[in-house]
């Protein structure tokens, strides 16, 4: 599930300097020592225009990386322009008022710099990658096509041609085909059901006219967070932000109207048949927004029921003692509102069967029996020990610097987080389990062979399938 | 820019972890280096390489960068499927794999767990020329993970259940990849058909019903010949000093005895005297098209002109492929090049594209072909030459931000060439001309040096949806 890029746990981007290492030796010893003074990730600031931007110094290498957050991801389009918020991303680097796309691209490849957009789910997110001597070429393209974007109608089309190309493509990747369906089925009416790259349909009927209302509505400063990790001074740092953003205008904010989230209140089952030699396998139900207060306690259920690698019990079941899959993790992808919780694998058709009756039992134990201690305190050592590698390079701060801004989470995000995981208990990894396991109503999806797999008809246990055949036939 | 070999190069163990091939084509090919002359303030980050060979013949790279308390270690073995037998094809892949099935001090499950409980994470990779286990994380861990990775190196106790259950996984895996995938699989069968005599032949991960037959008897003479001091490097990349963990591999990997020399690949490609073509007819959305052509590895100078082609083929949204055929032309959803400049071997200059709904895997092959020949009439422009140059050195310091990049750049070139030639690379990058551009582009691009693969869709039905829920309802 690859919506909102960049703001996950695992693909946070890395970062340093020597600021950094004086935070980590700090970081390194927090865990055991009693009150270590405050330490924050960077500096935060606000231009008058209403920008919040992050900073943080990191001498290391010649670089500077820049990233704008902005308010405009799915949550913002309406539901039948579906694609409208990446395509208004996408199209900032195919011209502006005054480059070209191909005078874009050349000043870039020339600088041998680094710039993307693209769309997400709760933001779209511009970043640039630039040595330190080309710095200020770099800022003036970064301006240009975030303020200037000119959505020229030849750029439009070739724009949605090629979205439309992709996405037919990727109806060859059975794993993509198998999340997609769980995310509308899941989300029905709700933008998360949605792909970021919207569909056929959605993109044929965007109009130039959208595009503009689109970024003229969203892409505000008062609406977007601007992060800056790199080889600058404080005050060089802040002459960029003030020289490149200070004169965008800020605009009036509404926040969006969401339909609801339909209940699941059943098992339900979508069966894709398709002529493969694995069924691929996405099971799971609503989970979390990353305000929720269980998130932490969720990260730990996850990390021991399938989100831990090797040390998971998914993983342990289903491909370390029977070696049904090569690949089975559970994830939840918390957002502004709540993200899937999902497990996916995929296993030969003929195993379809006995791997999702594993994954069903191995939900009801999380619900039946606490976690052992053993399994609690290496779950908490993992997910505490592992922090410094989330900030360990100059992407991965910057990526984490936006993360704990656009979830309210403080700078001191990084130094507050072992006490939040430090006092769970057992019983406090039951109870979200209860809350939020489901193995009586949930949602699978397989992409597979269907004369090759064993029917899924609701079925959790093979007797309950036959059960569900014979109401079919009623 | 999208890297389309490197992606499918080598196995690893776990798929959401490294994903190896990624990581390092890309960086490999953009990553060498001392300072690019502009930047002559920066200092060499590779300066300080601490380099080693113990009695047992071990090679040890140590690379001190202390920006945060973290190290990578990474162990390097010469083998990969460069080293396999007809027959046999996916054993050093599966190796890979029943290299975490336990020894008798960490037993099965125990390794991974033990990483993970420091806050550290572990994976490996397996390619044509390499196989490479790594743990990175806490640089208090140094001396544990040292010891577990010395211990399975001659240790591995792997039971007759546990080697069938791996096989398992490693043929889901084989499904996953490749035989539901029908670009992988168009991939597969056009390298099977360039290279006819030497083992660059067969995939990594190996044909199916080889890794099905392999015996665990095959696995243990494979894994004792291979898994040798005398045939590894180690690297440790971090904050570390380096003369203290030096010490540290002495006393865990330098205690192993030395083996015997593994048997050197001798097998080499021959000529080729015109093209040869493969057709793939699966069922697919859109045709693929990809063409290989034999053309010298980093032993010859000949590869410096080569890398720099392939960049001003396809680096970014101003290079040729995509400003003509994405861009310009609207003929293809991708098109780029590629380049395996650091191989134990020979390899091959590679050119693909997808064309976009509506146009012809025809059309597209027709439009990489005007392209080739562009670069075989014309000289590339100082300007353009420049560009590729600069992306070059920029695209180095942006890869040195990993410090596990860092560390891998260091084992794959001591593991496939010798790890110094970092320093030569910039260097002689910025000595090519546009001669020796438009040179090896008539030297090596022709058509009787090729092999051209097309994926045929073949026609089926859009799937249908079905779905059920309680209560009998078939929607």
């Amino acid at each position: 599930m690859s919506r909102q890029p960049g703001l996950r746990r695992g693909i946070w981007p890395v970062g340093v300097g020597i600021l950094a290492l004086a935070l980590l030796c700090g970081w390194a010893l927090a865990a055991e020592a009693p009150q270590a003074p405050i330490q924050v990730l960077g500096e935060r600031r606000e231009l008058p225009n209403g920008l919040v931007w992050l900073f943080s110094e990191a001498h290391e290498l010649p670089l500077v990386t820049m990233q704008l957050l902005v308010k405009g991801g799915l949550l913002q389009e309406p539901a039948e322009k579906a694609g409208l918020a990446n395509l208004t991303a996408q199209l900032l680097l195919s011209g502006t008022q005054k480059r070209s796309a191909t005078t874009i691209a050349q000043e870039l490849d020339f600088l041998g710099a680094k710039l993307s957009a693209s769309g997400g789910a709760d933001f779209a997110t511009v970043s640039l990658t630039v040595l330190k001597k080309d710095l200020d070429r770099g800022l003036d393209l970064f301006q240009d096509v975030v303020l200037n974007p000119a959505f020229a109608p030849g750029e439009i089309r070739r724009k949605v041609t090629q979205l439309k190309a992709a996405l037919k493509s990727e109806e060859d990747e059975p794993g993509v085909v198998a999340v997609r369906e769980f995310d509308r089925e899941l989300y029905g009416p709700f933008p998360y059901g949605r792909p970021v790259r919207g569909t056929a349909a959605g993109l044929s009927a965007i109009t130039r006219q959208d595009l503009a209302v689109f970024h003229r509505r969203y892409w505000r400063p008062n609406n977007a967070i601007l992060v800056l990790v790199g080889d600058l001074s404080r005050e060089e740092a802040e002459k960029c932000v003030t020289q490149t953003f200070g004169a965008w205008a800020p605009g009036p904010l509404a926040p969006p109207k969401l339909p609801p989230i339909p209940p699941l209140n059943e098992p339900r089952v979508a069966v894709v048949d398709k002529d493969l030699t694995q069924a691929n396998i996405v099971l799971g139900s609503l989970g979390i927004a990353r305000a929720n207060p269980d998130f932490y306690a969720f990260q730990v259920m996850n990390y021991i029921f399938g989100g831990g690698g090797f040390s998971s019990r998914l993983m342990d079941h289903i491909r370390e003692n029977r070696g049904l899959a090569y690949s089975v993790a559970s994830s939840f992808s918390p957002g502004l509102e709540p993200g899937p919780f999902s497990v996916v694998l995929e296993t030969k058709n003929a195993s379809a069967g006995e791997a999702v009756s594993l994954v069903l039992t191995e939900m009801e134990r999380m619900r039946a029996q606490p976690v052992t201690g053993q399994e609690l305190a290496d779950a908490r050592s993992y997910l505490i020990g592992s922090f410094p590698r989330r900030m360990d390079s100059m992407a991965k701060r910057a990526g984490l610097l936006g993360y704990v801004e656009c979830y309210g989470l403080g700078l001191d995000y990084p130094w507050r987080y072992p006490e939040l995981i430090q006092h769970l208990t057992p019983a406090d990894i039951q109870r979200v389990a209860e809350k939020y396991l489901h193995p009586d109503r949930y949602l699978l999806v397989v992409v597979g062979k269907k004369s090759a797999m064993p029917s899924f008809a609701g079925g959790a246990s093979p007797r309950k399938e036959e059960e569900k055949k014979d109401e079919e036939k009623k | 820019m999208l890297k389309l070999f490197p992606r499918r190069e080598a196995q690893g163990r776990r798929r959401h972890a490294a994903a190896p091939g990624v990581l390092f084509l890309v960086l490999l090919l953009w990553a060498w280096g001392p300072a690019p002359l502009q930047a002559a303030d920066a200092p060499d980050p590779f300066a300080g390489v601490v380099e080693a060979q113990l009695p047992n013949s071990l090679k040890v790279l140590i690379l001190k960068e202390s920006r945060a308390p973290l190290i990578s270690l990474q162990v390097w073995y010469k083998v990969g499927s460069r080293n396999e037998d007809f027959g046999k094809t996916g054993i050093s892949h599966l190796t890979e794999h029943l290299m975490f099935r336990g020894t008798a001090r960490y037993g099965a499950k125990v390794f991974s767990r033990e990483v993970q409980k420091a806050g550290g994470t572990d994976n490996a990779f397996t390619g044509r020329d390499y196989t490479a286990y790594f743990e990175n994380g806490p640089k208090t861990e140094l001396k544990r993970w040292l010891e577990m990775e010395a211990d399975r190196m001659k240790g591995l106790s792997v039971t007759p259940e546990g080697f069938n259950t791996e096989k398992k996984v490693v043929l889901e895996e084989r499904r996953l990849r490749t035989d539901d995938d029908p670009v992988s699989y168009l991939l597969e069968e056009t390298r099977a058909a360039a290279f006819t005599a030497h083992p660059y032949h067969w995939p990594v991960i190996g044909w199916f019903h080889d890794i099905e037959s392999i015996t665990r008897e095959d696995f243990l003479k494979y894994y004792h010949r291979y898994y040798q001091p005398n045939n590894c490097t180690v690297v440790v990349a971090g904050d570390v000093d380096p003369q203290e963990a030096l010490k540290l591999v002495e006393a865990t990997f330098g205690q192993l005895a030395q083996g015997p020399e593994p048997p050197q690949v001798t097998a080499v490609e021959p000529r080729q005297y015109g093209e040869r073509r493969v057709t793939v007819r699966r069922e697919a959305q859109l045709p693929y098209v990809v063409m290989l052509y034999h053309v010298p590895n980093w032993r010859q100078p000949d590869a410096y002109p080569l890398e720099l082609l392939s960049r001003v083929l396809s680096q970014g949204r101003s290079s040729r492929l995509y400003q003509r055929l994405v861009y310009q032309d609207r003929l293809a959803l991708e098109a780029g090049a590629d380049y395996d400049f650091d191989t134990a071997d020979p390899t091959v200059f590679t050119l693909y594209g997808q064309p976009l709904p509506g146009k012809s895997a025809a059309q597209l092959e027709a439009a990489l072909n005007r392209e080739i020949k562009r670069l075989q009439t014309e000289l590339v422009s100082a300007t353009e030459l420049q560009k590729a140059k600069n992306q070059v050195q920029a695209s180095f310091y942006m890869s040195l931000d990993s410090l596990f990049y860092r560390g891998m750049i260091l084992g794959r070139l001591a593991t496939v060439a010798r790890w110094d030639l970092v320093r030569e690379f910039i260097p002689k990058i910025l000595q090519v001309t546009p001669e020796d551009l438009r040179r090896v582009a008539r030297d090596y691009l022709k058509e009787d040096n090729r092999t051209v693969g097309v994926l045929v869709p073949i026609k089926t039905d859009k799937p249908v949806v079905e779905r059920f829920r309680p209560g009998g309802q078939v929607e």
